[in-house]
């Protein structure tokens, strides 16, 4: 599920069209506290017959072990003096702590750099999630979970539009495979719907600012609200694997019968104290998923004005932690 | 920088099978034979095969190719004209399951 971290701290609007992907930083977590199971390992992204990919833009809703290493997103952005570029490098881990529940660490570090002017660099906030699968259903590829987002507030550098208030974003997890779509309907099988909505709750109300107004010679304060958002996301997928494995051999080989096209929507609306237009970005693009990592790029691309008027992209290498080490990851690390 | 030595194993996909997925057949098969990613757990891997009524078809002898760790068979009686089901469970070497199933058609 790290794409999910990503998508929740990216934050759109005219002034500031940072944090698009976020960052990167992990800690090993609790990789000693391991302890060997005989049991046999459900491998990842798995719903019946359906392998869902771990999605870019959006957070998909396995708990498993795994590492985006890295999410590396760019765009440009109008600005008072010239364009600005905003490249941001992230990464999240994920590890497997109990059974169909995972904790995952994210970080990112952003650069931006205003027409000729020297680039501002920072990191993002420290973001962390829990992540819990409550239901699988195999012969319908549904799955269902819960988690909690928690930005660190003050983590990050405050120049660059880290907050200095953490916000926490419980967020519903869904993914959809139609394979039990009718067999007179095969070419719709492939296609795979993974869904999150979750409120973004920031701990601060608002944001106070003091300044000196010399028509007046008094300080004035001023109350920047920071609205409660509802962060939602859809990523839309036709998976040529599904396609191959189960529908039809339409003799697809290396590389590509490992692709998967997909279509992702980042989106935010606000829902109280600064009632604004939704915004968000609508980011086609294709992963190729291997056996031990997937590489995913996708277009960036604003859906109003309100979110920005040019177009980025977002590229991440993605590495299935449990199939690479499989004694330590394909279990979780407690398993009472 | 984090550098990553991945072990031969991970979860099986099917690379190929015969019949193909999805395929349309003039005569019946012998045998359905798939060809997976990975190397297989012989006592742990299964082929089914099941007619449009839903029953078993299949002699029941899956079995891992004896010189190919990742190709698993299962013998088939003179099977009728329809559409068969197969489906597959496998465990790879390093215990991860995966399963799935897709159908072909004999023709006649």
């Amino acid at each position: 599920m790290t794409g999910t971290l990503a998508a929740s701290t990216i934050h759109f609007s005219n002034m500031n069209f940072k944090n698009l992907i976020p960052t990167a930083f992990y800690i090993p977590l609790g990789m000693c506290a391991l302890v060997a199971m005989p049991n046999w390992a459900d491998a990842h992204g798995f719903a019946g017959d359906r392998f869902f990919p771990a999605t870019i833009s959006t957070d998909d809703p396995f708990a498993a072990s795994e590492l985006s290493l890295p999410t590396i997103s760019a765009i440009r952005q109008p600005g008072g003096s010239g364009p600005v570029k905003d490249i941001n490098i992230s990464a999240d881990l994920s590890v497997l702590v109990l059974p169909r529940t995972a904790v995952t660490i994210g970080d990112g570090y952003q650069i931006v750099k205003p027409a000729n002017q020297r680039a501002l660099t920072g990191f993002d906030n420290l973001t962390a999630n829990v992540l819990f699968e409550f239901y699988e259903n195999d012969p319908h590829e549904l799955i269902t979970s819960v988690g909690l987002t928690w930005e660190i507030g003050g983590t990050g550098r405050r120049s660059l539009g880290a907050s200095s208030f953490s916000t926490f974003t419980p967020t519903f997890y869904v993914g959809k495979g139609l394979g039990d779509l009718p067999s007179s309907l095969p070419w719709l099988r492939p296609i795979a719907l993974t869904g999150e909505v979750g409120l973004s709750i920031p701990s601060r109300a608002g944001d106070r600012s003091v300044s000196f107004d010399t028509a007046t010679g008094r300080n004035q304060v001023t109350i920047t609200p920071n609205p409660d958002l509802i962060q939602w996301g859809i990523a839309v997928e036709y998976s040529l694997i599904y396609l191959q494995e189960h529908v039809k051999d339409i003799g697809l080989r290396a590389p590509f019968d490992r692709l998967i096209p997909l279509v992702e929507f980042a989106m935010h609306t606000p829902v109280n104290r600064l009632i604004g237009p939704t915004t968000g970005t609508v980011n086609p693009g294709i992963i190729w998923s291997g056996q031990y990592s997937q590489f995913g790029v996708e277009a960036v691309i604003p859906v109003n004005s309100h979110t920005g008027n040019n177009v980025g992209v977002v590229a991440q290498l993605h590495f299935y932690l449990d199939d690479i080490l499989p004694k330590v990851f394909s279990k979780p690390l407690i398993n009472p | 920088m984090l550098v990553f030595l991945p072990s031969a194993w991970a979860h099986a996909f099917i690379d190929h099978a015969e019949p193909a997925v999805g395929s349309k057949l003039a005569s019946p098969p012998g045998a359905v034979k798939i060809w997976f990613t990975e190397r297989l757990e012989p006592a742990l891997s299964t082929i089914q095969v099941f007619d449009s009524q839903g029953t078993e078809v299949d002699k029941r002898d899956t079995k891992v190719d004896p010189k190919n760790g990742q190709l698993l068979v299962v013998s088939l009686p003179a099977i009728k004209t329809g559409k068969y089901r197969v489906t597959w469970r496998v465990v790879s070497v390093d215990t991860h399951v995966t399963n799935g199933s897709f159908e072909f058609e004999v023709t006649g």
